[in-house]
């Protein structure tokens, strides 16, 4: 195993989701999403509260012809506990030098672009432009190469921005409780991690090298973070990598276990889709927006409170769309490239954005739909 | 619905109604109510001997199992001495936590009872705390050791039914314990509902013990309980039957 | 002698076992639980153990309750 520090992979008497995770083999799934019925369906469509079961049965091909029903109780749920408002926020790429080999991925080590690593004062600067722009909650984003990004490095990064910003989150390598704990006391209140698939042997070929290898390490860094006293725990599959069914649903596990583990932490969901064509990969399960809108859906249903984002992988178009449906979260405002606000970039970025609205045109647009943009839903007690 | 045993502290039970021994017009009835509600837990209180008193043991078939309660106790070391003065009355080492000092209300102290749970938990006891049913509080008491959770209906002795329904209804999804609805349940359609729910058990003693007929309300709520316990093991219907509805003003950008 | 018997002080003859006293009162040693200042006394030792002047003595028993 390649993570530096083995004592709180598996700390004694802990629950770690890779126990819940076992309990659900793929057969299991497959066999249950393939005996689903339209009364399953239905029956979970008027339920308070769902079992995995239930969930299951929204994802399942039977819950297809229901979508109309299925967004419209996300709808209503999304507005009893989220009301008219949609919380804003921006990434910020401070580094892309990375050790990791994801086949996926613009940042993969063996592509020979120019990397840049910004300096604190430079990630400063980037991040007080989106300050200027109106951005309360930021997202602090880098590549995994702890020798160049360190945890060390994140954390000065955090402190140093975090007065002009409620809400500073990261989304970074896999970090260890101590390092996470140095992160919260740097003012991070949040991360993000996401799992890509939670298919193993997928997971591995995807990654065959690099710290990312470690399929556990990672399953388990979501709920690290949360012990670690982290505000925020965000997580998500790349759909697109597994067939839907599966990381559709493990992932929607994944946070119910959270939420029944860590009361306490605010666990939200991303739901990043990849494109048929993204670079030089072969997407072979890409996700089509019917199936798209059956996942954000399911997801709302088993999971009222979770906040949901969607990034600017998806278009204006389907933003608008579905923020009224049970959307919670959206960037705005954002490139993928490292610098390009105020300091120089050096390349394209990670992958390519649909959405490039900015703030205003953001703010100006929820209006139009009937939103509020809420740039700062929330923020740490400083004592 | 053969293997379908309800589990506290170890000892499996086939019946999901516990019974009370309070309240009722001649201690006499309790062999035959005992009998009609299949029961296999009976809860008694603990009091001083009046001189010559015989007690209710009398009247309490020896297959019962009996769930010693604190009632009289108004903090957690009061619990704490009558639950050991009721494990060395030699009936076993469940004990039931009621910790009151509101005589007008009646209703019970979380704090203390989450007290006593966690030393009687550590002695041994099989605790079954009685509270409110507040989620703090229930996660308290199965952090010091309870082995059930026992969160009231309505106020005690009311007869009202499920009237913290919502509250129990997040219990029963938050607490891995077995949930144990105690207080309140006045109607066998009420102890159904409960059951419904998803409760583990329901423990009913005004309900029965006030009945002009205790043997046959007995029945009436052991049916109930069956029946409700079937139905949560069955999962319910859908309500309205649904159709693939035609006008999609939700969905239907979806080019 | 006097013992206070379940918060009543009241005169006893000196010498009485803990077993004298419960039958003298008509109780069934078999349901009565005994707390001698403060102590519970197990059941088996009830004739063993003799009254003292000024003890406290509490007799319990099982009661309907829910």
């Amino acid at each position: 195993m390649n993570h530096p520090v083995l004592a709180d992979h598996f700390a004694p008497g802990e629950a770690h989701f890779d126990e819940c995770l076992a309990e659900w083999p793929r057969e299991r799934r497959a066999a249950l999403a393939a005996a689903a019925t339209t009364h399953d369906v239905l029956a979970a469509l008027e339920k308070d509260v769902l079992s995995p079961k239930d969930f299951m049965a929204l994802l399942s091909p039977a819950a297809e012809p229901f979508l109309e029903q299925m967004a419209r109780r996300s709808r209503e749920i999304t507005l009893r506990f989220f009301g008219r408002a949609v919380n804003i926020f921006s990434p910020l790429y401070i580094s892309d030098i990375c050790t990791n080999h994801c086949r996926y991925c613009g940042f993969n080590a063996d592509n020979h672009q120019k990397r840049r690593h910004l300096t604190v004062e430079e990630a400063a600067a980037e991040a007080f432009a989106l300050a200027d722009a109106g951005i309360a909650h930021i997202l602090l984003l880098t590549g995994d190469a702890r020798h160049i990004a360190s945890p060390e490095y994140i954390a000065e990064v955090a402190a140093r921005i975090k007065p002009r910003f409620a809400s500073v989150g990261v989304e970074v390598y896999s970090l260890t409780l101590e390092e996470y704990r140095l992160l919260l006391q740097n003012g991070v209140d949040s991360m993000t991690m996401f799992q890509e698939t939670y298919n193993r042997e997928l997971y591995e070929w995807l990654h065959p090298a690099g710290p990312k290898h470690d399929f556990l390490w990672r399953l388990n860094t979501p709920a690290r973070a949360a012990r670690a006293g982290l505000h925020g725990v965000g997580i998500g599959a790349l759909m697109g990598l597994d067939e839907f069914i599966h990381d559709a649903f493990c992932t929607g596990l994944h946070a119910w276990w959270l939420q029944k583990h860590f009361p306490g932490v605010d666990v939200s969901l991303s739901v990043p889709r990849m494109c048929p064509h993204e670079g030089s990969f072969e997407v072979k399960h890409a996700v089509n927006d019917r199936q798209f809108v059956q996942y954000i859906t399911a997801l709302r249903c088993f999971l009222p409170r979770c906040g949901i984002t969607v990034s600017s992988r998806e278009s204006a178009y389907m933003r608008n769309h579905i923020v009224p449906i049970g959307v919670t979260r959206v960037s705005a405002g954002v490139s993928t490239a490292v610098g390009g606000r105020v300091v120089e970039a050096e390349n394209s970025g990670q992958f390519d954005i649909s959405d490039h609205r900015s703030v205003p045109e953001m703010v100006r647009d929820l209006a139009a739909l009937g939103y509020q943009a809420v740039a700062k839903d929330w923020e740490a007690c400083d004592f | 619905m053969q293997q379908d045993k309800l589990v506290i502290g170890g000892v499996e039970l086939d019946s999901r109604l516990f019974i009370g021994t309070g309240k009722y017009s001649d201690d006499a009835l309790i062999p035959a109510v005992c009998e009609a509600s299949a029961s296999q837990v009976i809860t008694v209180a603990m009091r001083r001997v009046d001189r010559g008193g015989t007690g209710v043991m009398g009247h309490i078939p020896s297959s019962m199992r009996l769930l010693p309660n604190t009632s009289g106790a108004r903090n957690a070391e009061e619990a704490v001495r009558l639950a050991r003065l009721a494990r060395a009355a030699g009936c076993g080492d469940w004990i039931k936590i009621e910790v009151i000092s509101d005589t007008r209300h009646l209703l019970p102290d979380g704090y203390e009872t989450a007290k006593a749970t966690e030393i009687l938990a550590k002695e041994g006891f099989t605790v079954l705390p009685y509270i409110n049913p507040d989620l703090y509080v229930a996660r308290a008491c199965v952090n010091a050791g309870a082995a059930a959770v026992m969160p009231l209906g309505a106020p005690i002795g009311t007869n009202r039914g499920l009237r913290t329904r919502e509250m129990i209804g997040i219990l029963i999804e938050e607490i891995e314990l077995p949930i144990v609805v105690d207080a309140g349940i006045g109607r066998p359609s009420q102890a159904c509902e409960a059951m419904e729910m998803g409760a583990a058990a329901c423990l009913v003693n005004t309900g029965i013990a006030s009945s002009d007929d205790p043997v046959t309300m007995a029945m009436a709520f052991r049916r109930a309980v069956e029946a409700g316990r079937a139905a949560y093991l069955a999962g319910a219907g859908a309500v309205s039957h649904g159709e693939a509805v035609a006008s999609s003003p939700l969905t239907g950008f979806l080019r | 002698m006097r013992i206070t018997v379940n918060g009543e002080t009241e005169e006893i003859t000196e010498g009485l076992t803990l077993l004298d006293l419960i039958r003298e009162r008509g109780l069934n040693p078999d349901i009565v639980v005994a707390e001698l200042n403060r102590d519970i006394v197990a059941r088996d030792n009830f004739a063993a153990v003799r009254l003292n002047p000024g003890d406290s003595l509490e007799l319990l028993h099982f009661v309907g309750g829910g």
